[in-house]
């Protein structure tokens, strides 16, 4: 299975990143953006016997590591691996 | 005394710590490796700056995991006295032995410049030899040196007192001018509740002899020595 993890920065955490992208859409033209956020965007290729399974694994590796709870949330999806990753 | 200054791949500072308490403040010196689970009968653990393992993923994320890690916490644990330096500061919040989160620099950019600091806590071993409101000139170098931490978490660290370095002007003033990196109230070092575990972004080391333009820095460097033989000897 694959997971696909998405991490962000918490709503009340000052994003410099996302601020100063927002910046450069807006100098291009497209002035419709009230805010942009930047994160992280990770795969996981996993053994797991059921999506459930793989849902609490992926859960704890994202509590653990992969986001740090003070400042940012997370969110993934687990997808059966059609194609296999090398 | 001894200090152990603890060296991961991609730390930057750890000579310079080095040679500030060999060289300068002559006392003795050892370097932990991160493998290390040993802590070598430190009385005082130093974690450089640097870039401790590519800083992958975040600041101090996997620097966390390294044997010498586990050791540091179970010796903060029992009041040894730990001191995390920019990097360092940054390992010690990921591992949870201090609040918060050192986070992107509001401007983006990475600051190298000198930056002045008012001294809140002077009762600390590590602080021991600055004055009540002491003004001390200490250099920073860091791009996510800008502290953020949940209201209820801050409001907790200010009042117990566990802001120990706030960037200010030159005569203490602390305000939105000051502040380098964007870091909530201006916070540039804290301290935990017991007053044991020390994190602060300024690099004490690269001010420590007047041939670096300044010295305030060994007042740091200083204080522990003379704190930690205080120690001993009663």
């Amino acid at each position: 299975m694959i997971a696909k993890i998405i991490v962000t920065p918490k709503p009340v955490v000052n994003d410099p990143q996302g601020i100063t992208v927002r910046q450069g859409l807006a100098s291009l033209g497209f002035t419709e953006i009230s805010d942009v956020r930047v994160g992280k965007y990770i795969e996981v290729n996993l053994e797991a016997s059921s999506e459930h399974e793989a849902r609490q694994r992926v859960e704890a590796m994202c509590n653990q590591l992969l986001a740090n709870h003070v400042i940012e949330d997370f969110r993934f999806d687990i997808e059966a691996d059609g194609h296999r990753h090398r | 005394m001894r200090f152990g200054v603890v060296v991961f791949p991609g730390t930057w500072s750890d000579r310079d710590c080095g040679w500030v308490i060999d060289q300068v403040v002559g006392a003795e010196l050892v370097y932990l490796w991160h493998k290390d689970a040993d802590l070598k009968g430190c009385d005082c653990v130093i974690l450089p700056g640097g870039f401790a393992y590519g800083d992958y993923l975040r600041t101090g994320a996997i620097a966390r995991f390294a044997p010498v890690m586990e050791k540091i916490g179970q010796f903060a644990d029992r009041g040894g006295l730990v001191w995390g330096i920019c990097n360092g500061f940054q390992i010690l919040c990921e591992a949870g032995l201090l609040p918060g989160a050192l986070i992107r620099n509001a401007s983006l950019e990475f600051r190298c410049q000198w930056t002045n600091l008012v001294v809140e806590r002077t009762d600390l071993a590590f602080t021991s030899n600055c004055e009540e409101r002491e003004v001390i000139r200490i250099p920073i170098s860091h791009g996510e040196g800008n502290y953020f931490a949940d209201p209820a978490t801050l409001s907790r660290l200010e009042q117990r007192g566990q802001v120990v370095f706030r960037y200010c002007d030159a005569n203490g003033k602390v305000g939105p001018g000051a502040n380098p990196n964007g870091s909530l109230h201006n916070i540039a070092g804290i301290v935990n509740a017991r007053g044991n575990v020390l994190g602060m972004m300024p690099h004490p080391e690269r001010c420590a002899e007047a041939e670096l333009g300044g010295t305030d820095g060994l007042k740091l460097f200083r204080s522990v020595a003379e704190n930690a033989l205080k120690v001993l000897v009663s």
